[in-house]
């Protein structure tokens, strides 16, 4: 292993440099995801709060879908956990990577692990195999402005959606679902997406019919992924080590915060 | 500004929200803490475990799409369509416009 790079400095501009580049897409969610918050009757405050707690795009409009009256938080906290379940899968793959991090900063380095930090972070590591090690510098560099710009446009997007009386005039009452959509399209070059999209898509028509909502969404995911592994193991493949490109961060990079 | 945070955390979405926040936080530490020690996991565990956002997500976006009306439905279809080439940004400002359009001609 290398020694650590020894300009911090460096590791700072390289990691803004690279957020710069990404800035602009994470801006558009995140004044997205305020209007579509206060368009959902939560106040600036309480929209600024998800950003600082949550920090993860998907989890907090998934929030805003499903945190409804009626709707036990149990259930709240399932979908949140499943459609993050795929940061499972980027800190397993981390894990050796920033192996050489002080317990705080791994504390925190997780917390700010979001699909983008998650993207660039491989992609500089795969570009400079074996000559650079993850420098704690250009990790926060890059994570500390993701997270400032995405309470900032959040909350400005809680301003402005704000103002707008009728969310339905610009038909924010149903961007959830497009939302979703982008998210799910990103996933499309994966071998199994078809078969997990029809089976969650028609166990989750069914459970929404038989038992009503949240139903739909447990039911349909557990399907879906019954599905995925039902069909690698017929095709029989072979054991996956942990680690290098376990996990590819879905399509669109540049595309969700979080 | 004591009273005014003493309103804000006496809602119960604030807790809510923190409670998801511990559970996204869950999700970042636990394939470093529990999915790191093993070497390597069988396969189709592993495309079970890569399919659990694309098998909820589609939850999120299937019932809503079929039930919600046709200019719902259409805007839908368009921004799937979309996205086989343009960012998701792109899709989701198309998508509204589609619907808002739609709506506009009374579907």
């Amino acid at each position: 292993m290398q020694p650590e790079t020894a300009d911090a400095g460096f590791e700072v501009r390289k990691g803004v440099r690279e957020f710069v580049l990404v800035a602009f897409p994470v801006a558009m969610f995140g004044v997205m995801f305020g209007a579509a918050s206060s368009a959902a009757g939560y106040s600036v405050g309480v929209t600024v709060w998800s950003s600082a707690a949550i920090f993860a795009g998907a989890s907090q409009f998934v929030f805003l879908d499903v945190y409804r009256q009626g709707i036990p938080v149990w259930s709240v906290a399932l979908a949140v956990f499943a459609v993050n379940f795929r940061h499972i899968l980027y800190s397993a793959a981390l894990a050796r990577k920033i192996a050489h991090f002080s317990f705080v900063q791994k504390t925190a380095a997780l917390f700010l692990l979001t699909d983008l930090q998650f993207a660039i972070v491989e992609k500089r590591y795969e570009a400079e195999r074996g000559r650079w090690r993850v420098a704690p510098a250009f990790y926060f560099a890059f994570g500390i402005c993701s997270y400032c710009l995405w309470l900032v446009t959040t909350g400005l997007g809680a301003v402005f959606g704000a103002l707008i009386e009728d969310p339905a005039v610009i038909g924010f009452d149903f961007v959830l679902p497009i939302y979703f959509l982008s998210i799910l399209m990103g996933f499309r070059a994966r071998r199994s997406f078809l078969p997990v999209v029809v089976v969650s898509a028609a166990a989750a028509l069914l459970a929404q019919k038989w038992f009503g909502p949240p139903w739909h969404i447990s039911l349909g995911g557990i399907c879906g992924i019954l599905a995925a592994g039902i069909l690698t193991a017929i095709r029989g493949d072979k054991p996956v080590e942990i680690g290098d490109a376990m996990m590819q961060p879905p399509g669109g990079e540049g595309a969700d915060n979080g | 500004m004591g009273e005014m945070l003493t309103s804000f955390w006496s809602q119960p979405v604030v807790w809510v929200l923190a409670l998801l926040g511990v559970v996204t936080y869950l999700t970042r530490i636990g394939g470093y803490l529990v999915l790191s020690r093993f070497r390597r996991i069988p396969a189709p565990v592993k495309s079970g475990l890569e399919a659990v956002p694309m098998a909820v997500i589609t939850t999120l976006v299937v019932p809503p799409a079929l039930s919600s009306g046709v200019a719902e439905f259409c805007a839908v279809a368009a921004a799937g369509i979309a996205s086989l080439r343009l960012p998701p940004v792109a899709v989701i400002l198309l998508g509204l416009a589609v619907l808002v359009a739609l709506r506009q001609m009374g579907l």
